[in-house]
């Protein structure tokens, strides 16, 4: 992941500039980064046009919606402090039952209180899991984040009496939104639901990105020795970033539950935390809309080919992840400004 | 003889012979991570294609299925080195992730092609005559397809043993898996040792794969669903360790042959949580190098 983004690079240092010049560049050089570009509005106008322009899909569309903000909060700990997890599903499940149950066995219906609820769970599931998972790399945190995802999945099915086990919760009722907003049949509230839900989180991922912590991370990511060096306080700064990327992937859960209004104990299982590594890695990590256009990409795939051949569609997916750790290591939008590069070198 | 005894004795032997497959499944890939720290997803598909070249070999073709256990090891250990020669080695040097993606992708891919070739439905064996029935043993009967499978384990580890600690090439490997670089300006060559031992691992998982048939019979998703098992193993035992693999397969294979006896309810739960309490406080291994 040593490739520096064009966006990212820092401005090279003045010479014989003094010390608080040098931390004035800096400190505008990060608030530089916090500006609006004109073509980050291109996902959401395409978001909204989506919605007049396929009214009926909008089922479809939350959830291709919900798996966006899956993705974002996988990008936060994979494409930016460089965590590889095997177990990002853990927290969704968190987030998921914790709607689920509050709905079915405590009649806790208001959804957005449950949405709070529900990342506030997971939140703290990633705290204490991350406070003890994060001493270690490779192979060991690997094994460590599948087992225990998998430990949640065996404990739900432990306790089938309450969790509905793989059966699942179904026929789950939510209130109204805000009282008001009542759920219609081709789900139009529910994706609007979503879409604000996932402007408010994108604002917040995007925010602790281009901060000064998010800045760390990526130091983390690219040469954590360097990090201790210099006195970072790495493991802190992981279980935080770890934390409230749990926190989003809950709320992505409950917003999961509450649209289908069902959930099975399949939320947790492997191939989910694959799943949106896939879409992740597809779109292109440690870039932000790389999350909108993995996760976007892939849902439209699988929902048309997946109903012609499952077989195949599976073998497609494995042939683009070989593909593009093959050919194209930082994603489609990766792709994109290498071929942008290409055009603009040639032409000079 | 009391029942708990009964017990503690049918947990033991099912638990060995577990461990026997678990041990010859996963003893591969632990000494390929040790020695390259490649994380090899696919290496439930190579025991998976093992398992479907047995079911193709004594069902289509009437070989026999010792004979066909042979085969299929060592047409996937050759096959394995296309792999290793031709995509693997592309990605030595690259990110954990990158592996973790790569090798998750050759694994859909087997899977997919599994499923188009056999469907989606298990698959199983026809045994001789011999690995069908019990053997009795006085005080109880056990089954002999799984007596048969502590005695090849057994065979199979001493053999290993044997070529690992006694023989030049055993040496090799484990200097090469204590340090690679000063392996390297000795003048041994990892990387065709590598390819070797890729192929020798291959080809034991596609055994382990084969005879995996009759125990928990075999589907397309065994490349994945028995993956995670495998990788606990080499995790628990240390990586590049024979000893830690081997001590990792009994304790994984008899604690959760005992959980499924004892609180059948609570399903793999025993393995996942010993997995993480071992790896908490030992992060690499029984017999791994911090």
């Amino acid at each position: 992941m040593s490739d520096s983004k064009t966006a990212d690079r820092v401005p090279p240092p003045l010479a014989g500039a003094g010390r608080q010049q040098v931390r004035d560049r800096a400190a505008a050089y990060l608030l530089s980064r916090h500006h609006f570009r004109w073509s980050e509005a291109l996902p959401w106008i395409a978001a909204i046009a989506a919605f007049f322009l396929f009214p009926d899909r909008m089922t479809f569309g939350s959830q291709v919606v919900i798996m966006i903000i899956f993705a974002l909060s996988l990008d936060l700990i994979l494409g930016y402090a460089g965590i590889v997890t095997l177990g990002h599903a853990a927290f969704f499940g968190i987030g998921a039952y914790t709607v689920g149950l509050g709905a079915a066995r405590l009649g806790w219906s208001e959804p957005i209180s449950g949405l709070v609820a529900a990342a506030l769970a997971s939140a703290l599931v990633g705290f204490i899991s991350g406070w003890f998972l994060l001493r270690y790399r490779g192979l060991t945190l690997l094994m460590l984040t599948l087992a225990t995802a998998i430990m949640l999945q065996e404990t739900g099915n432990l306790r089938s009496d309450f969790s509905g086990g793989y059966d699942g919760l179904p026929g789950l009722e939510f209130k109204p939104l805000f009282g008001v907003f009542d759920y219609d049949l081709y789900g139009h509230t529910y994706y609007l639901y979503a879409l604000a839900v996932l402007a408010i989180v994108f604002y917040g991922v995007r925010r602790i990105v281009y901060s000064p912590f998010g800045q760390a991370l990526t130091g983390i990511r690219e040469n954590v020795k360097r990090m201790h060096a210099i006195g970072s306080p790495v493991h802190w700064r992981l279980v935080t970033v770890y934390t409230i990327a749990a926190g989003i992937a809950g709320i992505a859960g409950a917003l999961f539950t509450q649209t289908n209004a069902y959930v099975t104990l399949t939320v947790f299982d492997f191939d989910n935390s694959a799943k949106v590594m896939v879409m992740l890695i597809l779109g292109g990590t440690g870039r932000l809309y790389g999350a909108f256009l993995g996760a976007t990409v892939y849902m439209v795939l699988e929902d048309h080919l997946s109903k012609m051949s499952p077989t195949f569609w599976q073998f497609g997916i494995g042939l683009m992840l070989v593909l593009a750790v093959l050919f194209a290591r930082r994603g489609v939008l990766g792709l994109f400004e290498d071929i942008g590069q290409y055009f603009k070198r040639s032409r000079s | 003889m009391p029942h708990f005894a009964i017990i503690a004795v049918s947990i033991l032997f099912d638990g060995l012979a577990y461990a026997m497959f678990l041990f010859i499944t996963s003893v591969g890939l632990s000494i390929t991570m040790g020695l390259m720290g490649f994380v090899n997803l696919a290496h439930g598909a190579f025991a998976m294609a093992g398992g479907y070249i047995v079911v193709t070999l004594t069902r289509n073709f009437g070989i026999g299925f010792v004979p066909s256990l042979a085969i299929a090891a060592v047409s996937v250990g050759a096959i394995s080195v296309v792999f290793e020669r031709g995509l693997y080695r592309k990605l030595y040097k690259a990110t954990d992730l990158e592996q973790v993606l790569l090798t998750i992708g050759l694994a859909f891919m087997a899977i997919a092609t599994a499923t188009y070739l056999y469907g989606p439905i298990p698959k199983s064996v026809p045994l001789p005559d011999w690995l069908q029935g019990d053997i009795n043993l006085g005080f109880r009967s056990f089954p002999s397809y799984r007596a048969f499978l502590i005695a090849l384990g057994v065979v199979l580890i001493s053999v290993l043993w044997y070529a690992f600690e006694r023989t030049n090439i055993g040496a090799k490997i484990r200097a090469a898996v204590d340090n690679r670089r000063m392996a390297e300006s000795v003048g041994i060559n990892v990387d065709l040792l590598f390819t070797l031992t890729f192929a020798v691992g291959s080809g034991l998982a596609a055994l382990g794969g084969g005879l995996a048939i009759q125990l928990f019979g075999l589907s397309p998703s065994f490349a994945v669903l028995y993956l995670v098992l495998f990788l606990i193993v080499v995790a628990v035992g240390g990586l590049g360790s024979l000893k830690g693999t081997l001590l990792a397969a009994l304790v994984i294979g008899i604690i959760d042959t005992g959980g499924k006896y004892l609180l059948a309810e609570a399903g793999g739960f025993f393995i996942y949580a010993i997995t993480v309490a071992v790896l908490l406080v030992k992060p690499a291994g029984f017999y791994g190098r911090e």
